[in-house]
């Protein structure tokens, strides 16, 4: 009998306005990989943070080889044996192997120094005794990303870590690098350390796995052994809950192409992207996160180089070098990070609104006061930004309100298309509708719209035409009467070439 | 939610009006302990004394709003002053003079624009490297030697237009010009964008690159200006003039209201932080305060200004953080 190592009873965590997990139990035994695979948001990073001492749930337990304990911070699961590896590697690029092998935990000498000649034996020793090839001296910015990767394992193995948590390290490495991972992968399980392995890629999460489990909306749906499940129960355990109702989706005659990229390729990932919008159409773009559709958005607004590919508005090919191209070519943006590439946030909400049609309100330079007002006044009412006065900082708005915001600056501009890029990620509910109304009434003014969302519902209820993308490629096209939540995640995790 | 959009409101003006305030209670104060202190005489002296560095320090208004920053200016304005002072000796026209002073002035920051724009160099040690090149030549110029006998063009220093000295005069135009600037063209509203989120500017359209190289001409000007009028004042060429001005105009800016962060920053405040420092210094010689002491406090009250400043944005993320809570919440929980 498989000792348990770890195990959560009932965890609840909310954040304002999600409930992020709801009565979660998950555990881990010695000698074991448990595979935790779900949706993007489905509530995998939450329980894994939670675990590490990073996120405190609001309630429920966590029990370590049986006992109680409640962990703290991540000195805390460390202390406990909890090792978690990041996705996205944070590292010190000055640092060299052996620093960074022993970083907060120098053996120390007399007054204080470290003992350095302690830690090469020590760390040649572990490197050793792993099996691998490193120079202790060399810095960590001379190292690739899997090898990062490894020296976060064995960083894992010096402390003695049991339970070691992966969320998806193969998102950034290669596949000979997922091999060498995968051999240590099993190396530590025959040793009995109890690994948590977080991933949506079927093909690897089959190679590992001896459990799993499906969350899905914060909830663990089904646990059972690798051999219990195939990729298609998997796939709809993971996507099946039922459609969001009450989207505000007119189906209304679509008419000519207005745009056409063909070809894109760039170097932000993404390779031979080709694919139309026709007016009066919303078209989706799903995919995984990482999947490369917000690198191909931001090229065709010139906001990243690419390599190459063509692009038509309205059947005449265009250039497009920057930004100001795509305006004055009738495309624009609202960018998935609002924060970012949004809103100036120290500015008020005129400044934020007239900022890409200044030309309009600036007859030879000069500021044109009055109209600039009556104008942004005109469009916050129609797009119903919730404010004070149009005199008041982007930054004291809520979520909703800012990304309204944004789209109030973009419509100033009457485009011909526009692009929105998870236009409802992190606002409410209400607020949420209100876009879908307001794409709504866009496409019935004609003009058309590109939607990237990672919530497929939203898509499913919104778009008339979906493109799915993985790794960098549309690796399918569905009409609206084709979707449902299966076939866009078979394309999505790039299953139906390998399944069939 | 009627009571916090006037609370907001109220958070806005205060915000934007309490560097007047300042100034005001520092009038009141300065004229209790010195009755000296409002005459026409003193309040012209004072003008008189700050408008070289104002001029600077709208200049740096402009940057710093642009999340720029120029530490070149007292040695640019060194270079602008001896060769517009040589031409001036060796042709005797004022207007040439005039010409070549503002031109060196532009000159020198769109090299500063290049280096920041071009090559990526932070404006801080670009500005530092053309602070010493820009001296050095001055130098190298003047063989280390104070131009004399500059005749006529002391009129720049020293002549009046009506009652108001030429040096208050042009401190006055260029404020206006900044003002104009700032709040009146698409110009200073791309300013602000690029101070104040530098990738939303350019995801909304606005070219950056010419922003910032457009931020650096308009401060070369200012800084060409600043030099010929220091030069007719003093009555000399001198290439070791204006040495550590550009610490005075970022002091009159920061005190000003201009955001280090960028993005905030009026030429009012701007004005306001200049006389505040201004009248101060009148005030402390006045009294008789220790040349020595004089300097511990004018650092504790930069000290002081960019504190508040910081605390000031702390605090307003803080309030407005319950609003804008959620949206980073929520993407952790989606990650």
């Amino acid at each position: 009998m498989q000792k348990t190592l770890l195990e959560v009873r009932n965890i609840s965590k909310s954040f304002p306005g999600v409930k992020a997990l709801e009565d979660v139990c998950f555990s881990v035994k010695e000698g074991s990989v448990h595979v935790l695979c779900g949706e993007n948001g489905a509530g995998k990073s939450t329980l894994m943070k939670i675990i590490n001492g990073i996120y405190q749930p609001d309630g429920g337990e966590t029990l370590i080889k049986g006992e109680k304990v409640e962990i703290t911070s991540p000195i805390r699961a460390g202390e406990l044996g909890v090792s978690m590896i990041f996705q996205e590697l944070n590292y010190t690029p000055e640092m060299t192997i052996e620093e960074s092998l022993f970083a907060g935990r120098w053996p120390k000498k007399s007054f204080g120094r470290i003992d350095w000649k302690a830690i090469r034996q020590r760390t040649l020793k572990l490197l050793e005794q792993e099996n691998l090839p490193y120079d202790p001296e060399m810095k960590l910015k001379d190292l690739s990303i899997s090898n990062l990767q490894m020296l976060e394992i064995l960083k894992a193995i010096s402390r003695d870590a049991d339970i070691i948590i992966m969320d998806e390290p193969t998102s950034s490495i290669t596949n000979k690098e997922i091999e060498i991972l995968f051999e240590k992968i099993a190396d530590l399980r025959a040793r009995g350390k109890g690994i948590v392995y977080i991933s949506h890629k079927m093909d690897e999460i089959f190679r590992i796995a001896d459990e799993i489990s499906i969350l899905r909306d914060g909830k663990v749906i089904e646990t059972r052994p690798k051999d219990q499940f195939d990729i298609d129960s998997v796939i709809s355990l993971m996507v099946g809950r039922a459609l969001g109702q009450g989207y505000p989706k007119e189906e209304l005659p679509v008419g000519d192409v207005v745009l056409e990229v063909d070809g894109f390729s760039g170097p932000t990932g993404f390779s031979d992207v080709s694919f139309n919008v026709r007016k009066g159409e919303i078209v989706g773009f799903a995919g995984l996160v990482g999947a490369g559709r917000t690198e191909v958005m931001r090229a065709l607004f010139g906001l990243d180089e690419r390599f190459g590919g063509t692009v038509k508005v309205h059947g005449a090919p265009v250039r497009v070098r920057n930004v100001q191209d795509s305006i004055r070519n009738g495309v624009v943006m609202l960018s998935e990070d609002r924060r970012r590439y949004g809103i100036v946030p120290i500015r008020d909400v005129k400044e934020n609104v007239t900022l890409a049609s200044m030309d309009q309100f600036f007859q030879k330079g000069r500021l044109n006061a009055s109209k600039e007002r009556s104008r942004v006044e005109e469009i916050c009412k129609k797009i119903n930004v919730k404010m004070a006065s149009i005199d008041v900082q982007v930054s004291t708005l809520s979520g909703g309100n800012q990304q309204k915001v944004v789209l109030s600056k973009w419509m100033l501009q009457d485009p011909d298309i526009l692009i929105l890029d998870e236009p409802t990620r992190g606002i409410d509910v209400g607020a949420k509708f209100e876009i879908y109304k307001l794409m709504t009434n866009l496409v019935k003014e004609g003009k058309s719209i590109i939607m990237v969302s990672s919530e497929l519902p939203e898509l499913i209820g919104m778009c008339d035409r979906m493109y799915v993308m993985a790794e960098g490629r549309i690796t399918g096209e569905l009409d609206r009467a084709e979707f449902s939540q299966e076939a866009i995640m078979r394309y999505a995790m790039n299953m139906t070439r390998k399944a069939v | 939610m009627n009571n916090l959009m006037t609370r907001e409101k109220w958070q806005t003006i205060k915000s934007r009006y309490s560097i007047y305030l300042v100034l005001i209670v520092m009038i009141i104060v300065c004229n209790l302990l010195n009755e000296n202190f409002l005459s026409p005489r003193n309040l012209s002296n004072i003008s008189a004394q700050i408008s070289v560095t104002t001029i600077l320090a709208f200049g740096e208004t402009i940057l710093i709003i642009g999340g720029l920053l120029d530490l070149s200016c007292g040695s640019v304005l060194a270079l602008a002053g001896v060769l517009s002072v040589y031409v001036f000796k060796e042709t005797g026209s004022l207007s040439l003079a005039f010409a070549v002073g503002l031109i060196v002035g532009v000159l020198c920051n769109f090299v500063n624009g290049i280096l920041v724009r071009r090559f990526n160099i932070p404006a801080f040690i670009a500005t530092l490297a053309m602070m010493t090149v820009a001296r050095g030549i001055a130098l190298l110029f003047t063989k280390g030697q104070n131009l004399y006998q500059i005749g006529d063009y002391v009129w720049f220093g020293q002549g009046k237009i009506g009652f108001v000295p030429l040096p208050v005069f042009f401190m006055i135009i260029v404020g206006i010009v900044t003002w104009y600037i700032l709040g009146h063209t698409s110009f200073g509203r791309s300013l602000y964008a690029v101070g104040g989120n530098e990738e939303a500017a350019r995801a909304s359209g606005i070219n950056v690159g010419r922003i910032k190289i457009g931020a650096y001409l308009i401060n070369g000007a200012f800084v060409g200006l600043a030099g010929i009028l220091l030069m007719a004042r003093t009555n000399v060429g001198a290439p070791n003039a204006g040495q550590g001005y550009e610490f005075e105009a970022l002091t009159a800016a920061i005190i000003g209201g201009t955001s280090f962060s960028g993005g905030l920053g009026t030429a009012g405040g701007t004005l306001a932080g200049a006389f505040i420092v201004g009248f101060l210094n009148n005030i402390m010689n006045l009294t008789g305060v220790d040349s020595y002491l004089q300097q511990v406090i004018k650092g504790g009250i930069i000290a002081l200004a960019v504190g508040y400043d910081m605390w000031a944005k702390v605090n307003r993320t803080r309030k407005t953080l319950g609003a804008a809570k959620l949206p980073n919440e929520r993407k952790e929980a989606k990650a």
